[in-house]
């Protein structure tokens, strides 16, 4: 067995994973100050997990330790353990680079490159060697496809990719990611941007993905009926004493039925109410 | 009554308001007259020695007589050594302090103060360090090489920060984005934000070119005099700037050819200037589209 | 819908693939590390060539001696230390209020296209090539003076100079500094209905001081360490002047026109000259982060 997850964990066992994702004490920390502490929860494999919670409580910084973005931001320290299989997450070994791309990343603001559409596309394909360009445009016409942008987009694949409407940036965003062919997508807010059609699609497309080839995807949502809607399981996390907690974690029928804590019957009851 | 006080005292105050305003208007008005003064000064004296032949012959008779041509080939190749080293080592350190190094990184932070001090050496100074180090340590002796090699360790801070402030101005969607699609840091510099910073980059080359073309102190003891055409790097050159300087001080009746040198070298930095402008407008639309 | 496919899509990369930011990061490194050590290095060679006619008469020979004659074996450098002092305190004290009235013309009374224009006049004028403006003073400025009050080469020349050479530096950091200005200050003091140079005077001077302070440290840096023009119009006599129509004779334009034939010990005074002004300097660079960590 080697380190990397690249040459040890092919898609196949990757999907054989039980469960996919285990956090244990996981802990982040802006300039020492704790952003949310202690979260324990295993990912299932091949599901739909929806993150909840108020404003500020550390859901996307919660998301952003799980690809190692983290390392980006100055002043940002984790701790705690991730475990992907056999892969440490936060083992200053692993490899980024190849971690990233498996796992995928959709930001709440659509963020395209300053280049051209379909080369937002093809720039990350060709920088993991897809070095083909008859199969880099066909993976470009597919994902399009998937996403929907495919009929809006078809005739300014050379045009910038900073001209197009916002949603249709999201989409742009999505079909980037999914052109990697990620088995986790992490989902910040994907849909806050989105009409509500440009939001049914990517909902569909969530749930196509999941259920066809396994994807497993970890959404940060604000819509409580969405979450509802999509996700297996759902996990509440709060701001306690100025540090976000996660309070439940349970599968969705329960969490939104019969959750075993009354922040969380306050929360759901409070939404609907 | 009261209120007619109250009126009073802000008559008063606009009076002096307005008696203000004029004074922030003639400062200006006196300024920019000045700069006027200087700039048509220069060009009524040297308009006359600018043609074809002054700028493609060698000059005669100490510079009274004859063109510059040897010493535009000199500053050309004394900024062409300048600038071949510290642009990659400009550049380089730029990016290493705005990408790579954390805020309080102990040598990010080494780096920048000695580069802060650099930045404010006096000419003359350099010229003495290029004197002692380049010239005598390395034997370069008095050559365009020296001077070149002055030049580049004058300019280094100018290109830093003016690169390092076009790649921050770059947003850090960028690179978070692009990471998260697992391309490397390498890469992310090379595809997206080198491209973006170009409008930085840009300014600062031509602030050093600026810096490097304009400057004699540093040179007289590094670069040296000699106007003949150099054949070598290692052949002593003399910039156009000395050229003006040694006309004007040490040559009786060199006060045309001077005019002259001085309106072409004041034309190349113009020209420069507004290449940079055309430049950094034109890509800022690309990327902003 | 698009299969994923196997992982043969995704080649296996080889070292250098994945090592390559390791790589990219060493290299810049080492530019970094040319870039950090250039200062000391100036230093360094400085002071190994100031060190011989220091080890010799030692410092205060350079204060205390009857006069400027390296031949001799005399190093007083207080005339030229006064000659520069004097420029710079000359062109300091002009250069700053007509800086910072120049910036606040530019945000508070031009309007917008005249403010850029001044603006870009203000660095086309700090491009200017210092040896331009020592030929404009000799065949325009000293001549004028000259007119005035013989000789015409002369410490009221050099300041005259001087000031217009600094100019821009004031201005420029100045303009950035109220630039920083919270519009919200601005607001406030129209709504209590302030005149726009009361605004000024209580409100925006106030908030842009630390700016304005490092402005007059760069600025001062600069007019010390400014040679060829000061070198072109002061007449270069070594004395201590009585009146601005004086000669002077500045650190710089000692090491400019003496270097040339300067040998052994001589040489060695101007590098210790060099190595006063470089001290000033760092003194300088001292004191500005000090402003810069008070303001923040
Ligand atoms: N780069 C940063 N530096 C310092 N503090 C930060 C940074 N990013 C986020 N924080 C702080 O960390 C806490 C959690 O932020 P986070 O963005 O994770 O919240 P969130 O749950 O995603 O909120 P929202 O629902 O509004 O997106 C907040 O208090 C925020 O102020
Ligand atoms: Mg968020």
């Amino acid at each position: 067995m080697t380190k990397s997850i690249h040459n040890n964990l092919d898609r196949h066992k990757i999907a054989e994973i039980q469960p996919l994702m285990q956090i244990h004490q996981l802990s982040l920390f802006y300039n020492q100050k704790p952003a949310f502490k202690d979260v324990t929860l295993s990912i299932p494999q091949n599901s739909i997990t929806a993150i909840v919670g108020a404003s500020g409580c550390g859901k996307s910084s919660f998301l952003i330790c799980l690809n190692r973005l983290s390392d980006l931001i100055p002043g940002c320290t984790v701790s705690g353990h991730i475990q992907l299989g056999t892969l440490n997450i936060l083992s200053p070994k692993a490899n980024t680079t190849a971690l990233r791309r498996r796992i995928g990343t959709i930001f709440q603001k659509p963020n395209p490159f300053p280049m051209s559409i379909k080369k937002n596309i093809t720039f990350p394909l060709k920088e993991h060697g897809v070095k083909d360009s008859q199969q880099r445009h066909n993976i470009v016409e597919q994902v399009l496809k998937d996403v929907g942008l495919w009929s809006e987009v078809k005739d300014r694949l050379q045009d910038n990719a900073l001209t197009l409407s916002g949603g249709q940036k999201q989409r742009l965003c999505i079909a980037r990611t999914l052109a990697l062919q990620p088995e986790i997508l992490l989902m910040d807010e994907p849909c806050s941007a989105l009409d509500p059609i440009s939001s049914g699609i990517v909902e569909d497309l969530i749930l196509r993905l999941r259920q066809k080839y396994n994807y497993t995807i970890i959404i940060v949502t604000h819509n409580l009926a969405q979450a509802k809607r999509i996700a297996d399981y759902t996990a509440l996390f709060w701001v306690d004493k100025g540090c976000g907690r996660l309070i439940e974690f349970a599968p969705a029928e329960q969490f939104f039925n019969a959750p075993n804590n009354e922040l969380t019957k306050a929360y759901v009851n409070g939404i609907k109410g | 009554m009261n209120l007619s006080g109250l009126k009073m005292i802000r008559q008063n105050q606009y009076g002096l308001d307005k008696v203000i305003s004029l004074f922030f208007w003639l400062v200006p008005l006196i300024v920019t007259s000045l700069f006027i003064w200087i700039l048509g000064d220069i060009i009524r004296g040297g308009i006359g020695q600018l043609n074809w032949a002054f700028l493609t012959t060698a000059p005669l008779d100490t510079g009274r007589q004859g063109g510059i041509a040897p010493i535009l080939v000199s500053t050309l190749l004394i900024l062409g050594v300048c600038l071949a080293v510290s642009l990659p080592i400009g550049i380089g350190t730029a990016i290493l302090l705005a990408e790579f190094t954390p805020n309080h990184n102990w040598f990010g932070r080494l780096v920048r103060r000695s580069l802060d001090v650099l930045a404010g050496v006096p000419s003359i100074v350099f010229g003495l360090f290029g004197n002692a180090f380049f010239a005598k340590t390395l034997g370069l002796g008095f050559s365009i090489l020296s001077g070149g090699l002055t030049l580049a360790c004058m300019v280094l801070p100018i290109l830093i920060r003016a690169t390092e402030t076009g790649l921050s101005a770059v947003p850090q969607e960028y690179r978070l984005s692009s990471a998260s699609l697992g391309i490397s840091r390498t890469s992310t510099l090379w595809h997206l934000l080198l491209p973006a910073a170009t409008p930085g980059l840009l300014v600062g080359l031509v602030l050093g070119i600026g810096r490097a073309i304009a400057e004699t102190a540093a040179l007289i003891f590094t670069s040296g005099y000699v106007d003949r055409m150099p054949t070598s790097l290692l052949d002593s050159g003399r910039s156009l700037s000395i050229h003006i300087f040694d006309l004007s001080m040490n040559v009786t009746g060199g006060d045309a050819n001077a005019y002259g040198s001085a309106l072409v070298l004041i034309l190349i930095l113009l020209l420069i200037n507004a290449i940079a402008s055309y430049l950094s407008g034109k890509y800022s639309k690309t990327l902003k589209v | 819908m698009w299969k994923p496919k196997t992982l043969s899509l995704f080649p296996l990369r080889n070292w250098f693939k994945y090592r390559k930011d390791f790589l990219l990061v060493w290299l810049l490194r080492g530019l970094s590390a040319i870039a950090g050590i250039v200062i000391l290095l100036i230093l360094g060679f400085l002071l190994r060539e100031a060190l011989p006619v220091l080890e010799e008469v030692g410092i205060t020979a350079f204060f205390r001696d009857d006069s400027w004659n390296p031949g001799e074996k005399s190093y007083n450098l207080v005339p030229m230390i006064w000659g520069t002092g004097l420029t710079m305190m000359g062109a300091v004290l002009l250069a700053t209020p007509l800086g910072i009235v120049s910036a606040l013309f530019c945000h508070y009374y031009a309007p917008m296209p005249i403010a850029s224009l001044y603006r870009r006049l203000i660095e086309l004028l700090a491009g200017i090539p210092s040896v331009v403006y020592g030929f404009w003073g000799l065949v325009v400025l000293v001549p004028l003076i000259n007119r005035l009050h013989p000789p015409g080469t002369s410490l009221l020349a050099g300041i005259a100079v001087l000031t217009l050479m600094i100019l821009p530096t004031i201005t420029l950091v100045a303009d950035a500094s109220f630039a920083k200005v919270p519009p919200e200050y601005l607001m406030g003091a129209a709504a209590m209905g302030l005149s726009s140079w009361g605004t000024i005077w209580q409100i925006v001077i106030p908030s842009a001081k630390s700016g304005l302070f490092t402005g007059v440290i760069l600025e001062t840096g600069r007019a010390i360490g400014e040679t060829m023009a000061v070198l072109m119009v002061c007449g270069n006599v070594v004395q201590t002047p009585d009146s601005i129509f004086d000669p002077v004779r500045t650190l710089t334009a000692n090491i400019a026109l003496e270097m040339a034939y300067a040998l052994d010990n001589h040489r060695s005074a101007l590098f210790v000259s060099g190595l006063l002004l470089l001290g000033v300097i760092i003194v300088l660079a001292i004191a500005a982060e000090l402003v810069d960590r008070e303001a923040s």
